[in-house]
């Protein structure tokens, strides 16, 4: 909460002082709550380099992004899920042109308190415990108690991942939702604060909030295939099942400070930087 | 000269007296343009009655029930503890409470005023949540019961201070009335004061459900956010009002999502204006 609140003080400020920059240009991204830190990350040693350039990183939720892109009010829209039809022909309307690019990989860390004695679940299970089916943790080896379900709100590009690749198997026509006894929290780090307190809850957020308070939980296609933990390597070589892939969307192909910008994120340099901000590289 | 001041003048008022209704009904206009476009996509009955919650899949389920409830939960439990205590706290204050007592509780309730909610559901969330999960046994403890203590703590100083007025503003005759036919102090607070003053009483109350009801950021940090038509206070619930402010950011402009939020906004309108009406229409039977 306190760091996201910096950060946007900290980009309002740079967008205050942008119009005074003479030589250089600025652009401003939004978009993805997962994303802010590595994006800003990126901006500050970025701006480092080319003192005269201010680049300004907000967050508020893939979807917040995407709609700042469509209404022309950010240069690079940063986002944790594929843009959906619906945004792509609400764009076409307003004359913008979505262009993707893939800029680092996310593993998703499905995480229980360390007091649960649980520490591995197969896709199924897991599942069946955020749609409501299992609802004791005695089903899936654990203690006699009721599973407390954790998910992130609506607005959030984890949700949307976690629910279409984890709930539905990735199968477009599933129908399947959240329980509707799931607990909806704003932020990833309420998440990780509940599951810290609380010995019955899940939750599932990217692996860069995994503390010593959080316990991830290694995690199988299904029963015959191997446990997997959460971790870099594993999501590079891609035997994680759960992970997923981060965007930038521009208006068209990247142009000028924009494509510069960018450019640095795929840079070694910039992937160095997604390494240090538990985040995973596009390139090794 | 003076006439034309006095002409002047008198219009300018008019005009400042007609603002509020003014904006009142664009509000209330902008909000209906926005929200009825919903029904294009699902029936009034079917939005209304509707148990499933779940805006963004495909197709949209749009049932706010679960959330009606919700509001109607936290607000209920809300009002069980903080209207006697906001009296019982209201009759001390301006009965029995000794001169220097009197300032200093005052002043400490008006400084519980002052509390932003954002740092009171911080308070919430911290301490209050896991004493409820501790106390009653409960996997979680983001229930409706923490929001109803946070939001009663919200609702007490604006049910105090109204209520306190009109307790100090029935006539000193009746109170001296009371004593001379022989009334003991109870008697005369329970049977001369507490009647005389209901009307201030009734207002008090109703202010401070109002403000319960359209509280948004301590809800949204306490009470779990789980659309379940909730069936004791002990589970989360998820609130009309948090349920906006949750999805405002994401919701798509011009999407059946974005237009059932602003529906959400029409309910909650009729529900604080309902109890408006039936406030204003209990002080009119009583004088």
């Amino acid at each position: 909460m306190v760091k996201r609140a910096l950060v946007v003080l900290v980009s309002l400020f740079l967008a205050g002082t942008a119009c005074a920059a003479e030589n250089g240009g600025s652009i401003q991204i939004k978009g993805s709550d997962t994303m802010v830190n590595l994006a800003q990350a990126w901006a500050e040693k970025y701006m480092e380099e080319n003192p005269a350039d201010f680049i300004a990183v907000t967050g508020g939720g893939s979807g917040t992004g995407l709609s700042s892109l469509i209404s022309g009010s950010c240069d690079i829209a940063m986002s944790s899920r594929n843009i959906k039809e619906k945004e792509i022909s609400l764009a076409k309307q307003r004359g913008v042109v979505p262009f993707e690019i893939k800029v680092a990989l996310d593993g998703l860390a499905v995480v229980v308190s360390p007091l649960n004695p649980v520490d591995r679940l197969t896709v199924d299970q897991l599942a069946g415990i955020f749609t409501g089916r299992i609802t004791n943790w005695k089903e899936v080896g654990g203690k006699d108690e009721k599973i407390v379900v954790l998910s992130r709100e609506v607005n959030s590009g984890t949700h949307v991942y976690f629910k279409e690749h984890v709930l539905r198997g990735n199968n477009i026509n599933s129908r399947e939702e959240f329980t509707p006894n799931a607990l909806m929290l704003s932020s990833s780090q309420a998440i990780a604060d509940e599951i810290a307190v609380n010995p019955s809850a899940i939750g599932y957020y990217g692996m860069g909030y995994i503390s010593d308070k959080q316990k991830a939980v290694a995690v199988a296609d299904d029963e015959k295939a191997a446990y997997v933990e959460p971790n870099i390597e594993n999501v590079i070589s891609g035997k994680y099942p759960i992970s997923r892939p981060l965007f930038f969307y521009t208006n068209g192909q990247p142009q000028g400070l924009t494509r510069e910008f960018v450019d640095y994120a795929l840079s070694k340099e910039g992937q160095d930087i997604v390494v240090k901000t538990d985040f995973v590289p596009v390139k090794k | 000269m003076r006439k034309l001041k006095e002409f002047i003048i008198d219009k300018l008022i008019f005009i400042c007296g007609l603002a509020s209704i003014f904006f009142v009904i664009l509000i209330f206009l902008f909000l209906s343009k926005e929200a009825l476009a919903v029904f294009k996509y699902v029936s009034p009955v079917d939005f209304l009655a509707g148990k499933r919650w779940y805006p963004i899949s495909e197709p949209a389920q749009l049932g706010i029930l679960p959330l009606i409830f919700g509001s109607l939960m936290v607000t209920l439990g809300a009002a069980i503890i903080s209207i006697p205590i906001g009296i019982a706290c209201a009759v001390y204050i301006s009965e029995v409470a000794p001169s220097g007592i009197k300032e200093f509780l005052k002043a400490g309730i008006e400084l519980l005023a002052a509390i932003p909610s954002v740092v009171l559901g911080f308070i919430g969330m911290v301490t209050l949540v896991p004493w409820v999960k501790r106390i009653f046994g409960l996997p979680t403890g983001l229930t409706a019961l923490s929001g109803s203590i946070i939001l009663a703590f919200m609702a007490m100083p604006t049910i105090v201070s109204i209520a306190e007025d009109a307790l100090y503003s029935v006539p000193k005759n009746y109170k001296e009335g009371a004593f001379a036919l022989g009334a003991t102090h109870w008697q005369t607070i329970y049977r001369v004061l507490l009647p005389a003053a209901s009307s201030g009483i009734v207002a008090a109350v109703m202010l401070g459900i109002g403000r319960v009801i359209g509280e948004t950021m301590a809800v949204m940090m306490i009470t779990g956010n789980a659309a379940v038509i909730p069936h004791s206070i002990l589970v989360p619930v998820r609130t009309l009002t948090a349920t906006i402010a949750a999805e405002m950011g994401e919701a798509v402009v011009g999407s059946e999502h974005y237009f059932a939020l602003f529906a959400i906004g029409i309910v909650l309108f009729i529900i604080s204006f309902i109890i408006n009406v039936s406030a204003d229409l209990f002080l009119h039977k009583r004088s």
